[in-house]
């Protein structure tokens, strides 16, 4: 067990790397939420004048909006990683090596998972910078962090699947452009559900994007509803071990058709 | 020795310590194709074993069955006498695997590529690095060690790769297709490393190919393979002198006087071991059983019959006609038959 655990770090570590070697990764990532904290931001200034926000600041609501669907967009090509490392034989020699099926699952995993805490938290600082308001404290903004990152195992651990079972770039870029705008969008990343129409909400409520999103945000209020955090963030947490258990299964069948 | 085909091992390996073993290997992949069908290899410690033969016939299909990669449909096989069914996990400790594309991580560098692999095989803090330091030197990356493999040349990444399979020095180490890609200068250098390699106390090298010429220059042993069954095995000198022997070519100083060329031909048919003799004016020609034992005769024939020689070469038939006297077909025209499609699910490239 132990030993699965070093192999784990090992592989953690492997997969960290490229991200202090090659900068570039870490900035366009983060580029890209600050385009949205920036833009979302002044397009829908005055939304919090209908109501239904919690809040009089579209900024402080528009914070744990861009955070998820930073996770979500960032994960989302995981995949990509992995069809990399099969089609340059890396998975194929750790294959062959004594480690463990599992750290070489787990590294994934994880290094998504310290990916997508470090992301957030660096937009939470961004938008303390840009004068939001966290009434919950730290404690809201850590379950905040704790939700995308299982939101991020979720859609990490299916992308890493479909890597390996489809074996195609086409096919990760396809489906991750049709279903990144339509999972972030019905859900109340930047709509009060109040001010949305009944069919979306109802939509809104069996997407993953929405339930990260709810406990987030109830955990940050300043009377958190532990009531929505514990079964939004207990649902995220099953839907993490199936789609994590979901794709260790392929990867099982990527080593027999090897 | 004969050459054997197929069967059980040959009878000289019975008694003998086996780094590889395989009886009847079967494997298809899915569209029905059947990349073994029934595979047997029996190869020495401590020997380089080459497995040679086009794209498609199998060799890179028996490599990942032996490293634990993939299961065998049918059939067993055993590495450095683990069963790699019942016991992967024994049979991954004790083998090292270049791959023919190994993966180094392009972003980490040459050193770091080492250490990760030394770890994973439980190699610990200073022995470990101690271990990385002297494979860099060994392969002459010394100096690139410590800059990102991105930047490294194929022959570089090569010598790469061999180092990353020798780390925890296994006692089987599969080279598949270790000179593919590579320039001419960087094969021949690849081939000198293999080659010191091989002078390793217990090291087996089980070395797959598809260049004659590399099969011939490495290996103690070779086995011809074609459509994923051994069809012929032996020392490359057993294969080449089961045709009809080698080529001897003289060349007298001046040509025969008329009427003195049978005389000459009917005086080196005489010599045991000789035969098809040829004179035509200078040129006299001979196949032999054993050219470099015949030349001697030869010479001492022609002396007698007041013919002086110029010179004199001997051709050893080429692992080129083995193949075509084995396989049925010709080497590259057999290569050239596997551009058909292969399933969509195989990784790793050729098999």
């Amino acid at each position: 067990m132990s030993a699965t655990l070093t192999q784990t770090w090992y592989m953690t570590q492997r997969q960290l790397m490229v991200y202090w070697r090659q900068p570039v990764f870490l900035l366009i990532n983060l580029i890209q939420p600050i385009i949205w904290l920036f833009l979302f931001g002044s397009l829908f200034r005055k939304v919090t004048d209908l109501g239904g926000f919690g809040t009089g600041s579209y900024l402080d609501y528009l914070v744990p909006g861009i955070v998820v669907m930073s996770a979500l967009s960032s994960s989302m090509w995981a995949g990509m990683g992995t069809l990399e490392e099969i089609e340059r034989g890396t998975l194929n020699r750790f294959l062959t090596t004594p480690i463990s099926r599992g750290a070489l699952m787990n590294g994934n995993v994880v290094s998504q998972g310290i990916g997508t805490a470090v992301q957030s938290v660096i937009i939470v600082a961004l938008g303390k910078l840009g004068g939001a308001d966290y009434p919950g404290g730290l404690t809201g903004l850590a379950l905040l962090v704790v939700a995308s990152v299982l939101l991020g195992t979720v859609f990490g651990a299916l992308s890493n699947a479909l890597g390996m079972l489809v074996r195609q770039r086409e096919s990760i870029i396809g489906i991750n452009t049709f279903l990144l705008l339509p999972l972030t969008f019905l859900s109340e990343a930047f709509m009060a559900p109040a001010l949305m129409p009944g069919w979306m909400r109802h939509i809104a409520d069996v997407n993953p994007v929405n339930w990260a999103l709810v406990a987030g945000r109830s955990a940050m209020a300043d009377d958190p509803d532990w009531g929505d955090v514990a079964s939004r963030g207990g649902a995220l947490l099953v839907l993490a071990l199936a789609a994590v258990w979901l794709s260790t299964r392929t990867f099982r069948s990527y080593q027999r058709s090897v | 020795m004969a050459p054997t085909t197929g069967g059980r091992p040959p009878h000289h390996l019975r008694d003998r310590a086996l780094a590889v073993e395989t009886h009847q290997l079967v494997k298809t992949y899915p569209g029905g194709v059947r990349a073994l069908d029934g595979m047997e290899l029996a190869v020495e410690s401590g020997t380089v074993f080459g497995l040679l033969g086009p794209n498609g016939a199998g060799k890179s299909t028996t490599v990942k069955i032996l490293t634990t990669l993939a299961r065998p449909d049918a059939g067993t096989a055993a590495v450095a006498g683990h069963d790699v069914l019942r016991h992967p996990g024994r049979v991954r400790a004790a083998i090292g695997v270049v791959a023919q594309k190994s993966g180094a991580d392009p972003v980490a560098t040459g050193r770091e590529n080492l250490l990760l692999q030394g770890r994973l095989y439980g190699l610990k803090g200073a022995a470990c690095a101690r271990r990385a330091d002297e494979l860099l030197e060994r392969f002459d990356l010394a100096d690139a060690g410590n800059r990102p493999v991105k930047g490294y040349s194929g022959g570089m990444s090569r010598r790469l790769d061999v180092a990353l399979g020798l780390v925890h020095r296994p006692e089987v180490l599969f080279l598949d297709e270790p000179t593919t890609g590579l320039d001419p200068e960087a094969r021949a250098a690849m081939w000198e490393e293999i080659a010191r390699l091989a002078g390793e106390e217990g090291l087996t090298i089980l070395l797959t190919t598809h260049y004659l010429e590399e099969a011939d220059r490495l290996a103690e042993r070779i086995a011809i393979v074609d459509r994923g069954q051994v069809v012929v095995e032996g020392t490359p000198d057993e294969l080449k002198g089961e045709l009809r022997g080698d080529a001897v070519h003289l060349e007298l100083r001046e040509a025969a006087a008329d009427g003195a060329e049978p005389l000459l031909r009917d005086a080196l048919t005489a010599l045991p071991g000789v035969h098809e003799v040829a004179v035509d004016g200078r040129r006299v020609s001979a196949r032999a059983d054993d050219g470099a034992a015949a030349v001697p005769a030869l010479l001492a024939a022609l002396e007698r019959a007041g013919a002086a020689v110029a010179t004199a070469t001997v051709a050893r038939p080429s692992l080129d006609d083995v193949y075509l006297r084995y396989a049925g077909r010709s080497f590259t025209e057999a290569d050239a038959a596997v551009g058909t499609p292969v399933p969509a699910g195989a990784a790793g490239g050729a098999r």
